[in-house]
């Protein structure tokens, strides 16, 4: 048998299942975020006391942390702002999510009896899986990023939804092109640094609203300047050796199945595109000028070409990846 | 491309020339202007430049079609826009990654690289072999900064940073009045790392060179039925690009026979397994005599390696048989390839079967007697919606094909090259080649001319395309690219600091003041310190400063 059909139709309803538990997380994410403020206005009036606790890198989402020292003795369990009521409730959501969402690509896997990053569907799934599980676990170790959760929920919604109707694909073996274990190591780095370049890509993008101001609304409860500034570097350099890792492997591949390691093939020319962009990145963060706003520009552009690789190149240029296309 | 992410601030350009301006004669002027471009040239901001310049030179060559890789597209695009297209041509867009310019880009990017990288390279030599720099008179104004007065020692305060900071380069100095510092460093690998990444760049860019030189890349065709190929002249192939110093001649020898085209389809026709049982003699064998064969089989992600050289299957087709009769009883058989048209995968064919009447000497004759079975061939033939013939399946289950059979001058006295899967068009334009008989023909099927003669379609032989690859380069590259990612992880994963601690002897115990400053990006230094600090500050009250 080449594809188990109850097998792949159970990952099918896992994946509209992790599609509708991200939708809940993101209306909590708002939730929270639409709360910040009231947070925020609330805590005006007795600010002086705190005023000390506000380190440089002090945002306006710190201040919805809760005050659980001051309302000592007022019960077992410290008092919450419903703001961060919600935002726990989001992450939790995001959390299962992610379960949900790896149940489904590993039935996917089992179903088909091969890895399961076959084609644009799966891959666009599995990379909407890393960008949330970094973002978890980016959270984890700096709690006060959560409220800019919504940001990263935004694009990965989107794009979970594009993978769930205009990039579905039936569960199916795939060409004897991709039969091989490289596909393993060279397509599942490609995506788990593509997932990760989203969230640098997001923080540019709000560092940019945070500095200008613009849209004043948005800018106000934005997490600051530094602390997106610093996530977008931090995760940046992680994630730039492993798609520069990830192109590697795929000329190792390219040797073994096309005759060349390197080809100009359309999709290599715009990852090699976005690896210059990444590099002009981190060049720009060293030097006079361009440390702040043009780095933030560079990173952008960076995922915008990481996007428009795997969109535009795969479904209207024609070319040698073109197989993984829809 | 100067080093990356985390150079100090470029010095500023200073002139310690001690010619005064106004006696620099030309050569002196030439002088200034070399050394100023050379500036200019190695400056972090010109190779953020160049980095913007080869990324967007690099885009057109992803979304106009490139005759290097589909030079049909290239066509269709003439076709298409037909007063764009030359004017891209002259800019060289169809060739973007051998034009020029995207040349001058790239090199000038490698020169800003070297000019950058090997002088910050000499300066970070010298400063490892220099004691770490004297703690500065104000701790407070660093960017990480602590202080606490503490009843410890100062001996035992300065005991305890020592262990602290043990790993780290560090110096101890003495001030006025007792004071004590000591200064701290770490992180200099970042620095090895990144020299090693710029390097490897070089590594990589010399390589691919090199393999565009020596190198050369070869297709053919072979039928699947014990035919054989060996790498001994470019003659032997269909199609050759061979590198520059590549003249064909001292190929590497070896042959490869093709005994089996294997492939196995899915039933809507998508391909599962694609394979070629080949049995080859090295370079080696052929040498020492050898006379047997090692059996291989060519699959998809697995080519044929032997003697540097590589062997792929990149596709495969139908070589259609025809035997034509000529009344007096003569007869010859033929079975040239056929090309595959159709880019779905259905393996629907074309080509041209071209036969001489054996025996006929006279050019006059010739010219009217030569015969070409031309048409569509269907692994498994059936009827389209126009009556035409189209392929439901690339295996073999119903051959099927629709011949043309064409008699007259098929132009192969002229002395001009012709393709093998077509026939000459002037020809038939002109009448000297015409048809004269059409059918749809399934194997064992025979077609009779007008003139009595008869054509068989005997029988079908697949072909695999088989290309050969020599690329002396490419193991330098992924050498290169190894060290490459090493050296890149290692450049973003440390970081480059400082630490600096100064006790004060007071009267009953010590003033103990820390500060830090990370010479690379600021990210990541702030929680290092605190904890350092902590450490060092825990048992007394920590005073932030």
């Amino acid at each position: 048998m080449l594809v188990d059909p109850i097998t792949s139709m159970w990952s099918d309803r896992l994946f509209q299942g992790t599609l509708v538990v991200l939708l809940l997380a993101m209306v909590f994410t708002s939730l929270e975020y639409a709360a910040a403020r009231v947070a925020r206005v609330a805590r005006k009036e007795p600010a002086t006391v705190g005023a000390g606790a506000e380190d440089t890198t002090g945002t306006a989402v710190e201040v919805t942390e809760p005050p659980a020292d001051a309302s000592d003795g007022a019960g077992d369990r410290p008092t919450r702002t419903r703001s961060d009521r919600y935002g726990r409730i989001g992450v939790s959501l995001m959390i299962l999510a992610v379960l949900l969402h790896a149940g489904s690509i590993v039935l996917r896997g089992l179903a088909t009896y091969r890895w399961p990053l076959g084609n644009m569907y799966e891959f666009t799934s599995a990379l909407c899986l890393m960008a949330v599980g970094a973002w978890l676990v980016l959270v984890r170790k700096h709690p006060t990023l959560r409220p800019a959760g919504v940001f990263v929920l935004t694009p990965v919604l989107l794009l979970m939804f594009l993978t769930g109707t205009v990039l579905y694909a039936e569960a199916a073996p795939v060409v004897p092109a991709l039969q091989s274990y490289w596909i393993i190591i060279h397509v599942t780095t490609i995506t788990l640094a593509s997932g990760m370049m989203l969230v640098p890509g997001v923080a540019s993008l709000l560092f940019l609203i945070k500095r200008n101001e613009r849209p004043a609304a948005l800018a106000a409860k934005l997490p600051g300047a530094e602390v997106l500034d610093r996530l977008a570097y931090r995760v940046t350099v992680f994630a730039f050796p492993l798609y520069t890792f990830g192109i590697i492997t795929g000329a190792v591949w390219a040797e073994a199945a096309w005759g060349r390691f390197w080809g100009w093939d359309p999709k290599e020319t715009v990852a090699f595109v976005a690896w210059v962009l990444y590099a002009a990145y981190l060049h720009a963060r060293a030097t006079a000028g361009w440390r702040s706003s043009r780095a933030a520009w560079i990173n952008s552009a960076g995922f915008a070409t990481i996007v428009f690789n795997l969109f535009f190149i795969n479904m209207v240029v024609a070319g040698l990846h073109s197989y993984a296309g829809v | 491309m100067s080093s990356p992410p985390t150079a100090p601030p470029q010095p500023p350009v200073t002139t310690p020339d001690g010619e005064p301006p106004h006696r620099r004669g030309p050569l002196g002027t030439a002088l200034a202007f070399l050394r100023n471009t050379w500036r200019g040239l190695t400056s972090m901001r010109t190779a953020l430049v160049l980095l913007f310049l080869l990324a967007l030179a690099a885009l057109p060559g992803a979304l106009l079609p490139q005759r290097s890789l589909n030079a049909f597209l290239v066509d269709d695009f003439y076709a298409d826009h037909p007063t764009a297209a030359p004017i891209v041509e002259v800019l060289g867009g169809f060739e973007v990654f051998a034009s020029p310019w995207f040349a001058a880009i790239y090199l000038l990017l490698m020169i800003s690289l070297v000019g950058c990288v090997l002088p910050r390279s000499l300066e970070y030599w010298r400063g490892m072999r220099q004691p770490p720099v004297a703690t500065p008179r104000n701790l407070a104004r660093l960017p990480h900064h602590a202080a606490a007065d503490t009843t410890e020692e100062p001996d035992a305060a300065l005991a305890r940073a020592r262990g602290l900071l043990r790993g780290w380069r560090r110096t101890e100095r003495s001030e006025p009045g007792g004071v004590r510092t000591i200064s701290a460093e770490k992180g200099f690998l970042r620095e090895t790392g990144n020299l090693v990444f710029h390097l490897s760049l070089i590594g990589i860019l010399l390589g691919l060179a090199g393999g565009k030189m020596y190198g050369y890349e070869g297709d053919v065709i072979v039928r699947a039925d014990g035919s054989e190929f060996c790498n001994s002249s470019i003659l032997g192939y269909d199609t050759f690009r061979a590198g520059l110093r590549v003249d064909g001649t001292n190929l590497n020898e070896f042959c490869v026979r093709v005994d089996r085209f294997a492939g196995t389809w899915l039933p809507n026709g998508q391909p599962a397994t694609f394979g070629a049982d080949v049995a080859y003699q090295s370079g080696a064998d052929l040498r020492s005599g050898v006379t047997s064969w090692r059996p291989e089989r060519i699959a998809v992600n697995h080519p044929l390696r032997t003697d540097g050289d590589r062997v792929y299957l990149t596709g495969y087709g139908y070589a259609p048989e025809f035997t034509v009769t000529w009344p007096d009883g003569q007869s010859r058989s033929s079975d040239i390839q056929w090309r595959p048209v159709d880019t779905s995968g259905s393996q629907l064919s074309e080509g041209a079967t071209k036969f001489e009447r054996p025996g006929v000497e006279d050019p006059e004759q010739r010219r009217t007697t030569q015969i070409a079975v031309t048409g569509t061939f269907a692994p498994t033939g059936a009827i389209g919606p126009d009556g035409e013939l189209v392929s439901v399946h690339p295996d073999l289950r119903a051959p099927t094909a629709d011949v043309n059979v064409m008699l007259g001058d098929l132009g192969i006295d002229d002395g001009r090259g012709q393709s093998i899967f077509t026939v000459d068009q002037q020809k038939i334009d002109s009448g000297e080649l015409r048809t004269v008989a059409e059918d749809r023909m399934g194997i064992g099927d025979t077609v009779r001319l007008p003139d009595g003669t008869t054509v068989r379609f005997d029988g079908v032989t697949p072909w695999v395309n088989l290309q050969v690859g020599h690329d002396p380069g490419q193991l330098w590259v992924l050498g290169a690219a190894i060290v490459m990612v090493g050296g890149l992880a290692l450049s973003l994963s440390i970081k480059r600091r400082r630490f600096w601690v100064r006790v004060h002897p007071s009267g009953d115990g010590s003033r103990i003041e820390l500060g830090g400053l990370a010479r690379t990006d600021r990210a990541g230094y702030g929680e290092e310190f605190d904890r350092l600090a902590d450490d060092l500050l825990a048992p007394t009250d920590k005073k932030d400063g």
